[in-house]
């Protein structure tokens, strides 16, 4: 192979493609629109820095006047965001963690076994199962939250975090079926004569399971963690239907009440307190991109 | 497929030392889904349906009225408007999404210098939790100090009063979720990576310039991951619930007061379950027949590869 070929043969320009001004073109396209993604995450970050009598100032800078008050600024504001008395932000963050905890290691165990059920195991009545699990994606959550609320209601977790994190451990429930389905795809890759030679020695399915699918499977069951995490971080809706008091409250709800408290928040009180929601699920990005991207293109081919 | 056969025998046998049936195997495997599936789901789609025909004022039991909640629906003015509202956001979002993922992923798709941080910089707004984007958004529309009016002042324009005028609420809504385009825009650069190079290079050797082969060769060959991004979108924009929720609580005069949040309502805040029951179930009816309707319209619009 040339050495100027780039490794992946499908990114090779075309010929007469790609001429110095369609790149330039190409180029301040792709500027202009990465300035106007990245400019309101800028802008969050810029307000959360800055005393509040410069935040609402009309001049746009990035940096707080003069720029060496910048970690003097910082500190204050995120510091005042944490220790303010109207609203326990060490707590929801406790709670937030606590909910993806409990419902991430639930989510991926349960769907790690139920998909070797669908996957590494002929039963009579596996397809049909299976497409009612591909069925599910299609109820749209609004429709089953009021009966839910009754449900849970009756189970006694109203007034806890379970409704959040419990349904999890039980094949994902309501948002589990696009992680079977995942998981099982990856599972019908692992070649069968791994489960024969095991069979062989003696394994029981439990075994295998343990054994040979689960260690193999880490890269999928990583991107089900991971899609599940950020899900948990996000959620907004289960929390404000189900958690009714304010002990209980996730970082989502959190910042929400922050917001809607009586008399108005500072911007930049408001923007440190964003940023702080922000942070985890970026700082997860970057130390996971490869599995996170892959784990969103696979999404996009369960057709 | 004598191996498949043989596969299911010895695999029973080792199960506690006997003979268990390979479908109770199965079950049993799969048994915590079945259970989160028939408490979670199939119970509660039942009790929907159920309580959709009673009065059900949460702390009473309900009362049955038969199909008075579907007929009440006409005659409610919010249910109009909610339809309405939620339509046009729709109509405005799903489009405007679709052309600027398609296009952005076009962009990211070329060989240029920074290509993983303008990849980065267009992903990123999709990891954002919602309530941070509102937020962020909120601060950027604001009516005299958010960064959008100050740079339209910089031009020399005035901007609107976005939140605050029932005029441009709901576009103001539409633009900030375009903010988040993350998912489509990566799916799509999977697919673009899929277009067959020889094609292309055939089509350029028929004289055809990049946008004639975008037209012709790109968009039919990616047709199949469009038409599911448009599904998946519009399912998703028929519900949306936080945004406006947090944003504008359905303000101003109700112009962005969406169908779940009206559901909610109904449900959390007025305690009418039976009434938000019915209301789920024609939202269900609705993004079921749309989906129907953009899969048979789809039909010789999207062109699907040999296998």
């Amino acid at each position: 192979m040339p050495a100027q070929r780039p490794a992946n043969p499908r990114e090779q320009p075309l010929p007469g493609r790609n001429a110095p001004l369609a790149r330039a073109v190409i180029l301040a396209l792709l500027a202009a629109v990465a300035l106007c993604y990245a400019a309101p995450l800028v802008w969050m970050i810029s307000t959360s820095i800055k005393p509040e009598e410069q935040a609402i100032s009309r001049d746009l800078r990035l940096l707080p006047d003069p720029p060496g008050s910048t970690p003097a600024h910082a500190a204050s504001n995120y510091s005042a965001v944490w220790t303010d008395p109207s609203i326990d932000f060490p707590l929801y963050l406790r709670n937030s963690l606590l909910v993806a905890l409990l419902g991430v290691t639930g989510m991926t165990l349960s769907t790690a076994v139920v998909a070797y059920g669908f996957a590494r195991i002929r039963w009579r009545g596996r397809s049909f199962l299976f497409a009612i699990v591909l069925a599910t994606m299609m109820i749209p959550f609004p429709v089953i939250m009021a009966p839910l609320y009754v449900i849970f209601a009756q189970l006694g977790w109203i007034g806890s975090l379970k409704p959040l994190w419990l349904p999890a451990w039980f094949g994902g429930a309501f948002h589990g079926a696009f992680n079977i389905f995942l998981l099982r795809q990856f599972y019908m890759g692992i070649p069968k004569e791994l489960d024969e030679a095991a069979r062989i020695d003696g394994c029981s399915h439990w075994g295998i399971f343990w054994r040979i699918i689960l260690p193999l499977s880490r890269p999928a069951l990583a991107v089900v963690a991971l899609l599940y995490f950020t899900y948990l971080w996000n959620d907004f809706l289960g929390p404000l239907i189900f958690l009714n008091h304010r002990d209980q409250f996730t970082l989502a709800l959190g910042l929400q009440l922050y917001q809607s408290k009586a008399g108005n928040t500072p911007w930049n009180l408001l923007m440190a307190a964003s940023t702080m929601v922000v942070a985890p699920v970026l700082a997860i990005f970057f130390l996971t991109q490869r599995t996170f991207i892959s784990g969103v293109a696979a999404e996009g081919l369960k057709e | 497929m004598s191996r498949a056969a043989n596969h299911a025998g010895p695999a029973t046998d080792r199960f506690a030392g006997q003979r268990i049936p390979p479908t109770l195997v199965g079950l049993l495997w799969i048994s915590p889904w079945l259970a989160g599936f028939a408490l979670f789901m199939a119970l509660p789609i039942a009790l929907s349906l159920a309580y959709s025909l009673t009065d059900y004022p949460l702390l009473e039991s309900p009362v049955w009225i038969g199909l008075d909640n579907y007929r009440a629906l006409f005659s409610d003015p919010l249910f109009a408007r909610v339809l309405l509202n939620t339509g046009l956001f729709t109509l405005m979002y799903v489009p405007a999404s679709t052309a600027l993922s398609i296009l952005i992923a076009v962009l990211l798709n070329q060989r240029v210098p920074g290509l993983w941080a303008f990849r980065t910089a267009v992903y990123i707004p999709s990891l954002v939790p919602v309530v941070a984007s509102a937020m962020i958004w909120l601060w950027l529309f604001n009516a005299d100090l958010g960064l959008i009016n100050l740079a339209l002042r910089v031009l020399g324009l005035e901007g609107p009063n976005w939140l605050g005028s029932p005029a441009w609420a709901l576009p103001a809504l539409v633009i900030m979720s375009l903010w988040n385009i993350g998912q489509p825009v990566v799916v799509y650069l999977a697919a673009l990576q899929d277009v067959p190079r020889p094609l292309l290079e055939a089509a350029s050797l028929d004289g055809a310039g990049p946008l004639r082969r975008l037209w012709h060769v790109t968009l039919p060959m990616i047709s199949p991951a469009i038409l599911f991004n448009v599904i998946v979108t519009t399912i998703n924009t028929l519900q949306v619930f936080a945004i406006p929720y947090i944003m504008t609580e359905g303000g101003p005069d109700n112009s962005t007061l969406m169908y779940s949040h009206y559901l909610y309502n109904n449900a959390f805040v007025y305690m009418k379950m039976g009434y938000a029951s019915a209301l789920a179930w024609v939202q269900f009816l609705v993004v079921l027949a749309l989906t129907g309707v953009l899969w048979f319209a789809s039909h010789g619009l999207v062109h699907y590869r040999a296998a």
